[in-house]
């Protein structure tokens, strides 16, 4: 017989690990991966690809050399996540460079400076996309139409449905024209994902799926996405009241980035709260953030930003948004 | 031109006011310091180590400050500066401090890999306290140090390493500043500050703390204390005392003779920075080689060391530190004159360590000889 | 289906020697006693070398009133007075016997036949809770709080149930389950005992409904005693920790017990285990002291899990070997479930009172996986029963920051493991969150002695 093992209990364990979390939002993601190479043929296969190969290249690199760690492994899945993530926020038409840097940025300054897995404080991709858009803001907001065949790399560019959104709230010689437009562009063929945009952005039906199949593996629980797709519809609703030209609340929910954020990249384990209640306070400051920028910000869309700002909040409403405790309120 | 005068007018008034608010303020919030604290912790090293038990040296230098108005700096020390730094403290705040006795961090456990097989393994934390909390750890023996560093990682000087062949913590006697830092660390209290005598910080320590009975405390570990109370009855001193099925030699008793290092069946008792003994010939010859020893080196020594310009004052003294300070050391003594005596070669350790009674008597007031 | 209201995981049930009846085990060559096989006072031994003993003769007096006598389950020669290694891993003082023959105490009723019910309101409350007290009874769940203190509430309480725990929610453990198939009436009178004893009219026993037989089986049952008690059996959804004494009662009556020092009786219940139950029955019917018990030895690789009926001081060894020897690949012997059991230094360990079962783990599931840093998913905040961060406690007891572990309410932790288990990166979150527990628990009582 070998030598006896002794460890303190418990001498089980669920079976659960990083990686298995990490794959399983990746599954969650191939709906929407698939739809979007479908919309966009070669180009998006081509930014996901890079994307990446230069994410996990990167960290790969960062943790042999410049942190001489030999314990951590990029299979853990974490870092093709971002690469995948990132490639969602990108159009399929960005020049790979552009891409690159995005990607390097994303794992190198956003996740490696700080510690890696787990230590970063915002969202490596969304912070990726952030500072590609403001450092590349042309490329970043000319999106192809989708649905222009598949090896059609030049195609033909439009203007999202959130920016025809903008130009109505502002008013002007062109609102008039970008209203027409918008008409033309239905809430099916918005939740299908038939419109300009982000690669991942824009079909909210895989996404959804995604969601569900993320619910249904317990990966994420519904309290966050749940929480800003709420507070985005009540908050945009009530707008909408107010005064009709701004977007009916349903219009609201399925476009730009709303979905794939607040499936996908608010519930981002490591820059999200810890607790119930804090999941919820942080849901409803994202959404409320979102309408805030869509409606009076200079960018059209604001769910990138709105979750970068409350990312780096969490640390605070971890402070003060404890789990309620065994016995603290004692009710019949 | 007006309005770069009215902007540079308005600033100038409100730099003004600001001023004499600030002005205001620090005089009337300002915090009544005692002078002699600041001098203090000016004395100080500065590193915030908390070797002392202070939360850094502010701490001790308030501490100090206290302790002066109190009339004594007793039990108060610096293990970084030492005494230096404690007199300097002393002289700032008008006091005397005492000698005290140099410390060192001794690890009371020689359970090696060797003497102490693992039997079990441990899967966990590798923290001393988590292993101790779990089980008697992954040896048989439920005393004996359980190998995770603890005491490592809690030391500020970089003094104490783990030594990978044995497990075991080692001490850098050097670096060491007897902070206790490591002995709050471990959680079965096997490193312990202790007295040490003279520069080369020398003490006999029996390095087990089994408070098992011998079979037991055998079957644990081959070097384990089996309370044999041999050593009792060699030490002259009253030093040391078996409580327990364990020896302990308390430091302010001990003259370091190391009779008992001799005695001890399971070499537990071990001279601190000495040289090494030779393990102990047969017991039968055992006595008559002490008398022996005693007896005819000393009048053979004494012409070799004429011979040399060497050290005039004590005859004996030369060889017996030098044996005791350095192991190379012996040897370059004896071998310049012609080889006519006993001391010359290796093996003459053994016959040499029998000299110890007489070493020790030498070594009894720690007179700083030339030798270093 | 109810269960308690906070966090809790699902670890694989693996019931394996659920459909086993119970059997006798073989009497033991040396039994040994340890004198600490209780929360409390260990027991002071009352024999010495050579002295006869016979089954049922006491060994040891209880060291205190928080304390427990300790019996002799074989007859025999006593040994020695020495040391052995228990479950915690230390050597503690012990009583060996060298067992002769199977010769018990005449003052042992031994006949199968049940006492009536009816008897029991002949009793007094205060004798029941002395011949349990007498009996050496403790918490047979493996907690091992002695039970006359559990039922002798501080003054100013109203105890208003009792709720027997029967959950069994350990994996691997089937003892409690099998007494419930075997010896349903004995528990139902202990149980009747125990309302008398602490002199409330209602009961509930709690079972999770992975064990449909016991629960239809002990509610048929309970009919019968309703016109003398009002002895309710409560299925519960199968969720771990919720044989925890705060989670139970959570789980029966939606009540939940303040964080320490709050005892449950502060919501008005007494929670005893179902083998305690057994136990007092007994006792107080049979006059039978606590020297018995049953013990599940179960594992994936042991040929023959199983139920067994264990004389105390039975060393594991022995044990093992009825149930088809140690297999070869054996990497951890644990005394008591998965979850919370301990993992033992040797099989020499001897069945105390509180050991509920022995579990022998392979060399692949002995050994845990690498950790990888936190991913803060809250995974463990979710499964914490007590609502607890158990992520921000093992950081912060890394970190030996105690005051701020205090604040965090670490002791309120219950050590059932659900952070750990559940935790994907394979944190020591519980070997941390215990030592901060320990430490804290330790300035709290020196703060209190000033």
């Amino acid at each position: 017989m070998n030598k006896l093992t002794v460890s303190l209990s418990p001498h089980v364990h669920s079976g659960d690990s990083v990686s298995k979390n990490m794959y399983g939002v990746l599954i969650a993601l191939v709906p929407a991966l698939l739809c979007s190479f479908v919309y966009f043929g070669l180009g998006a296969i081509l930014v996901t690809l890079v994307s990446v190969a230069s994410c996990v290249l990167c960290e790969w690199a960062i943790n042999k050399y410049m942190l001489k760690r030999t314990d951590t492994s990029v299979t853990d899945g974490s870092a093709i996540l971002t690469g995948v993530l990132l490639a969602f926020n990108l159009p399929s038409n960005l020049p790979l460079w552009i891409v690159v840097i995005g990607a390097v940025f994303a794992i190198g300054v956003v996740k490696m400076t700080f510690g890696g897995l787990g230590c970063n404080l915002f969202n490596p991709a969304l912070a990726g996309r952030a500072f590609l858009l403001i450092s590349f803001p042309v490329q970043m907001t000319t999106w192809p139409k989708p649905m222009m065949g598949f090896f059609n790399l030049d195609a033909e560019t439009g203007a999202t449905p959130l920016a025809l959104m903008k130009q109505v709230i502002k008013g002007g010689d062109q609102a008039a024209q970008a209203a027409s437009e918008l008409g033309n562009t239905d809430f099916l063929s918005m939740l299908t994902g038939n419109t300009g945009g982000c690669m991942g952005e824009v079909c909210e039906l895989a996404l959804l799926i995604g969601f569900f199949y993320m619910l249904y593996k317990k990966i994420i629980t519904w309290h966050i996405p749940v929480s800003i797709l709420a507070t985005v519809f009540v908050f945009a609703g009530l707008l909408h009241i107010a005064k009709p030209e701004y977007p009916a609340p349903w219009l609201d929910l399925v476009s730009g980035g709303l979905m794939l954020g607040a499936i996908f990249m608010a519930t981002d384990y490591v820059t999200s709260p810890m607790s119930k209640k804090g999941q919820l306070v942080y849901g409803i400051a994202i959404g409320f953030l979102t309408v805030v920028i869509r409606t009076w910000g200079a960018y059209p869309e604001g769910m990138s930003f709105a979750i970068l700002i409350m990312n780096a909040f969490v640390p605070l409403i971890n402070n003060y948004f404890k789990p309620k405790r065994f016995g603290e309120v004692v009710k019949k | 031109m007006n309005v770069i005068l009215i902007a540079v007018l308005v600033l100038g008034a409100i730099g003004l006011i600001a001023a004499l608010v600030l002005f205001l303020l620090s005089k009337q919030f300002a915090v009544k310091e005692d002078p002699r604290l600041g001098e203090v912790t000016e004395a100080l090293p500065g590193a915030n180590c908390g070797g002392c038990g202070f939360p850094g040296c502010g701490g001790l230098a308030a501490a100090c400050v206290k302790a002066a108005d109190a009339g004594s700096l007793e039990g108060l020390n610096c293990p970084v500066g030492g005494q230096p730094t404690m007199e300097k403290i002393a002289s700032i705040l008008g006091m005397q401090v005492e000698a005290s006795a140099p410390k060192l961090a001794i690890v009371r456990c020689n359970g090696s890999c060797e003497n102490r097989p693992r039997v079990i393994e441990f899967d966990g934390v590798r923290s001393c306290k988590v292993m101790n909390s779990s089980s008697m750890g992954e040896t048989g023996c439920p005393y004996g140090c359980l190998g995770c560093g603890d005491c490592v990682s809690k030391c500020q000087f970089d003094a104490i390493k783990m030594n990978a062949e044995t497990g075991l913590p080692e001490v850098d006697s050097s670096k060491c500043t007897a902070c206790g830092a490591c002995a709050k660390a471990c959680p079965r209290h096997i490193i312990e500050i202790r007295e040490v005598k003279g520069k080369k910080k020398m003490g006999v320590v029996v390095r087990c703390m089994n408070k098992d009975k011998g079979a037991v405390a055998m079957k644990a570990c081959k070097a384990a204390c089996i309370g044999c109370q041999k050593c009792v009855k060699v030490c002259a001193f009253d030093a040391i005392h078996v409580d327990s099925f364990l020896a302990y030699i308390d430091p302010s008793k001990c003259r370091n003779c190391r009779k008992c290092e001799q005695e001890c069946p399971k070499n537990v008792i071990y001279g601190l920075n000495m040289p090494v003994l030779k393990p102990k010939a047969s017991t039968d010859t055992k006595s008559p080689a002490v008398t022996t020893s005693m007896s005819k080196p000393s009048p053979a020594s004494k012409p070799s060391v004429k011979s040399e310009p060497f050290k005039p004052t004590s005859t004996l003294m030369p060889v017996c530190q030098q044996m005791l300070l350095t192991p190379s050391a012996s040897t370059p003594l004896p071998h310049p004159g012609k080889p006519t005596q006993k001391v010359d070669a290796p093996e003459s350790y053994n016959s040499m360590s029998n000299l110890m009674p007489v070493c020790q008597q030498l070594l009894l007031k720690p007179k700083k000889t030339t030798a270093e | 289906m109810k269960t308690f209201r906070i966090g809790g995981v699902h670890p694989a049930e693996n019931k394996l020697s659920s459909g086993e009846s119970i059997k006798p085990a073989g009497l033991p060559k040396v039994a040994v006693f340890p004198m600490g096989q209780h929360i409390g006072a260990p027991a002071t031994p009352i024999v010495k070398k050579g002295d006869k003993v016979k089954v049922g003769t006491k060994i040891a007096d209880a060291g205190g009133f928080v304390s427990a006598p300790i019996y002799s389950s074989v007859s025999g020669t006593v040994l020695k007075v020495d040391t052995v290694i228990d479950a915690s891993g230390y050597a503690k003082p012990a009583v060996y016997i060298t067992v002769e023959g199977d010769e018990w105490e005449s003052s042992i009723d031994r006949s199968p036949d049940l006492v009536h019910i009816d008897k029991v309101y002949e009793l007094e409350a205060k004798d029941i809770i002395e011949k349990i007290k007498e009996a050496g009874i403790v918490g047979m769940g493996g907690a091992c709080f002695p039970t006359h203190v559990k039922l002798s509430p501080p003054p100013g309480s109203h105890p208003t149930c009792v709720i027997i725990n029967a959950v069994e929610c350990e994996p691997y453990l089937t003892s409690d389950h099998r007494l419930m198939l075997e010896h349903p009436d004995e528990i139902l009178e202990g149980v009747a005992l125990l309302m008398k004893a602490v002199n409330v009219n209602q009961a509930y026993i709690g079972i999770e409904s992975n064990k449909p037989d016991a629960i239809q089986l002990m509610s048929d049952k309970a009919k019968v005693y309703h016109k003398f008690a009002n002895i309710e059996v409560v299925p519960l959804k199968v969720k771990y920790p919720q044989g925890g004494e705060k989670q139970l009662i959570d789980a029966v009556i939606r009540r939940q017990v303040p964080a320490p020092p709050a005892l449950p009786v502060s919501v008005g219940a007494i929670i005893q285990n179902v083998g305690t139950a057994y136990a007092v029955y007994e006792a107080v019917m049979k006059n039978k002291p606590l020297f018995e018990r049953i013990v599940t030895v179960t594992g994936k690789s042991l040929s023959h899990p199983s139920n067994l009926l264990v004389r105390m001081g039975t060393p594991m060894q022995q044990l093992i070997d009825e149930c088809g020897g140690l297999p070869e690949d054996t990497g951890k012997i644990i005394g008591g479930g998965p979850m919370m059991g301990k993992a033992l230094l040797n099989t020499d360990v001897p069945i105390c009172k509180g050991s509920s079962g022995v579990l022998i783990m392979n060399d692949k599931e002995s050994k845990r996986s690498s950790v990888q840093p936190c991913i803060r998913c809250a995974k463990c905040v979710s499964a914490c029963p007590m609502g607890l961060e158990p992520f921000l406690l093992s950081k912060l007891a890394e970190a030996e920051n105690w005051e701020r572990s205090e604040q965090e309410d670490v002791t309120s932790c219950i050590e059932c493991g659900s952070c750990q288990f559940t935790c994907p990166s394979h944190r020591p979150l519980l070997d941390l969150i215990r030592q901060g527990k320990s430490t804290v628990m330790g300035i709290i009582r020196a703060r209190h002695a000033k």
